[in-house]
């Protein structure tokens, strides 16, 4: 953006007579379109795994079977969509998702907006000793086993809360909450503070209405950390009906690839095709919220990005 | 919320210019001399209180787990303390310092991290800098929305989509089959085992990885480029002469980063990806600290491995911001 602007500064005319600027010298009219094509090739590259996963959900098991479904269904047939939407199971799971989720998030969202706007006060004593105490974790943590002794004793183990406690804090996201508080104007609060509010007042009645993109965005962050754990659950739970659909979908997975690599039977085979089927399925049903959301926010995320790591 | 606006007298609350003095007076205060405590606390008790249940948070489920890596050094018994039971000295350290297996699956981490970070820390450098050139801004929002979709995806439905990929009937081996060649089983070869993981690796974070360095493009001054111009600098030298020095901060500081999370070698995904077909290639330390841990039960001796881990990990870190800022004056802290 900022070089288009210094080239668009009166510049001597080279090459085509079209357009201003050394930009379109024949060598910039080559690159730019080499620029393109490569662009356009990263878009295929990332594109391409899903367009697949769609394809096939809506394919027959035989097409797959025969390695025919590349990026348009062959077979077409919704009725792996029916199968896996009578599979209770399935929906117990999805369930499950959505309640760690939203309780994880709001756990998390109270947590790191006190925190990071307590630790956003220059004047605060300790203030270092808190940041430090953070970012440290950052740097250093426990590992897999402690953690899992810690949940065990406890007592957390097969509860959802071993899903949803220990993600509660991303030290990430609390910097950049705190980045944000501190760029907000001091002379706000100081109204306010004048007004006779109190630091609980001024957060909850002018700092927070204030902070809606950033809000947004870590609402983005930690929901879809949450909606995409398995690993949590794989570890403490036991009892299917408290899986996330995540893991739901890791244990189809995990069957299927068992299936197909000990059988080259043909019954085997079947099996895997099937299931690959309504793995695609599962994937686009878990796939598919996040998609929904992803348009929405994705102005107020990257902009939360660079507020946290972008300091002048 | 109460509580505290009665508590306002006393503390800040005066005509703004003496307020903003005290802001940043930190711990003194305007006369110099050390506020006692309790006016602190008078004045900024609420404060502590938003912040006490996120410190009791990291408290227990972040320094809980560092304090209770002391099991590496104590024998542990399941259903005992989980500090464990007595103290048997460096045990489990010589036992993994001499066991082959470790310095099998060391290499295995070094050789993947190392991999890692040579391909997935230049490409999104070199994608921010094409999408800097892109001067239809619709194009260019069409190509980062793409590219950062992936990054939202859970590992588990990333594994499924490269097992799909991969599949003896997926795309890959169909290409492979029309170019005359014969259907691999890929996810079952280990010599295929580091190019996969490298490769989705790359596929979910080069959208993501830009963002950063698109955000340090735009701060890069422009009348630096007109310089560079009229001194003769064609794009490319501008380029490499005045875009690259504004970004390298942004770089340095993502490069430490990397360095030091570069044995948390993605975890999740090789336990997705691997088998034991490909152990020789894809058995990483967490991997097997996994089985060995929580698999077969051996728990303090999978802590002293996790332990050994993320003392690398920090030292790594250390070290590469302490060369950082002596070469080039760029660091974290």
């Amino acid at each position: 953006m900022v070089t288009q602007n210094a080239m668009t500064v009166p510049a001597v005319s080279v090459g085509s007579g079209t357009s201003v600027g050394p930009r379109d010298t024949r060598g910039y009219r080559a690159f730019t379109a080499v620029n393109t094509v490569v662009l356009l090739l990263v878009c295929a590259v990332m594109l391409y795994p899903f367009v697949t996963v769609i394809a096939q959900s809506f394919s027959s098991p035989g097409a797959i079977k025969a390695g025919l479904v590349n990026v348009w269904p062959v077979g077409f047939n919704l009725d792996t969509y029916g199968a896996v939407a009578q599979n209770g199971t399935f929906w117990s799971a999805y369930g499950n998702t959505v309640l760690y989720t939203f309780l994880g998030t709001t756990i998390a969202m109270v947590l790191t907006t006190t925190f990071a706007y307590a630790i956003s006060k220059p004047h605060l004593r300790g203030r270092g000793f808190l940041i430090g105490i953070a970012v440290f974790t950052m740097f250093f943590n426990g590992g897999i086993v402690p953690n899992y002794v810690l949940i065990s004793a406890l007592g957390m183990k097969n509860t959802m809360w071993a899903v949803i406690l220990p993600g509660a804090i991303s030290v990430f996201n609390l910097l950049v909450m705190k980045a944000f508080f501190e760029s907000l104007p001091r002379e706000l609060e100081e109204a306010a503070q004048i007004d006779g509010l109190g630091w609980f007042g001024i957060f909850c009645r002018i700092v927070l209405p204030l902070s809606k993109p950033v809000i947004a965005t870590m609402v983005l962050f930690y929901s879809v950390a949450y909606w995409n754990d398995w690993f949590a659950a794989f570890l403490y739970l036991d009892k299917q009906e408290l899986f996330p659909v995540t893991l739901f979908l890791r244990n189809l997975i995990a069957g299927a690839s068992t299936t197909a690599s000990e059988g080259a039977a043909a019954a085997g085979t079947t099996t895997a095709a099937i299931s690959a089927n309504i793995q695609a399925v599962t994937m686009i049903l878990t796939i598919v919220p996040i998609l929904c959301v992803y348009p929405f926010v994705q102005r107020y995320f990257v902009s939360g990005v660079m507020l946290g790591s972008v300091k002048g | 919320m109460s509580v505290t606006r009665e508590r306002e007298p006393a503390g800040l609350v005066a005509e703004p210019a003496v307020g903003r003095r005290r802001w940043n007076t930190g711990a003194r205060g305007s006369h110099g001399y050390k506020v006692p405590w309790r006016d602190v606390w008078r004045r900024d008790g609420a404060l502590y209180l938003m912040a006490v249940l996120p410190v009791v948070f990291l408290l227990i489920f972040r320094y809980g787990p560092m304090v209770g890596n002391i099991i590496a050094f104590r024998r542990f018994r399941p259903g005992g303390s989980i500090f464990g039971e007595e103290w048997v000295g460096t045990l489990y350290i010589d036992m993994f310092i001499n066991d082959p297996m470790f310095w099998h699956v060391f290499g295995n981490t070094a050789i993947i991290g190392l991999l890692t970070l040579i391909v997935g820390f230049p490409l999104p450098i070199v994608l921010a800098l094409l999408l800097n050139e892109v001067r239809k801004k619709a194009f260019k929002r069409v190509v980062q929305s793409i590219s950062y979709l992936p990054h939202f995806l859970s590992v588990v439905i990333v594994a499924g989509m490269v097992m799909q990929l991969l599949s003896l009937q997926g795309t890959v081996n169909q290409i492979a089959e029309a170019l005359g060649g014969e259907a691999v089983p890929f996810l079952q070869r280990p010599e295929w085992f580091r190019a996969i993981y490298v490769g989705s690796e790359v596929w979910q974070t080069l959208g993501w990885g830009t963002i950063l360095y698109l955000a340090a493009l735009t701060t890069v001054d422009a009348s630096l480029y007109e310089a560079a111009r009229i001194d003769g600098a064609n794009r490319w030298r501008q380029t490499w002469h005045v875009t690259l020095p504004g970004i390298r901060p942004t770089m340095i500081t993502l490069l430490i980063l990397n360095i030091g999370t570069f044995l948390n070698v993605g975890f999740e995904k090789v336990l997705l990806l691997y088998s034991p077909l490909t152990y020789a290639t894809g058995d990483v330390i967490s991997t097997y600290l996994y089985r060995v841990g929580l698999v077969s039960n051996n728990l303090s001796y999978a802590a002293a491995i996790g332990l050994f881990q993320a003392c690398i990990g920090l030292v790594m870190v250390l070290s590469a911001n302490f060369i950082s800022r002596r070469m080039t004056g760029a660091s974290l802290w």
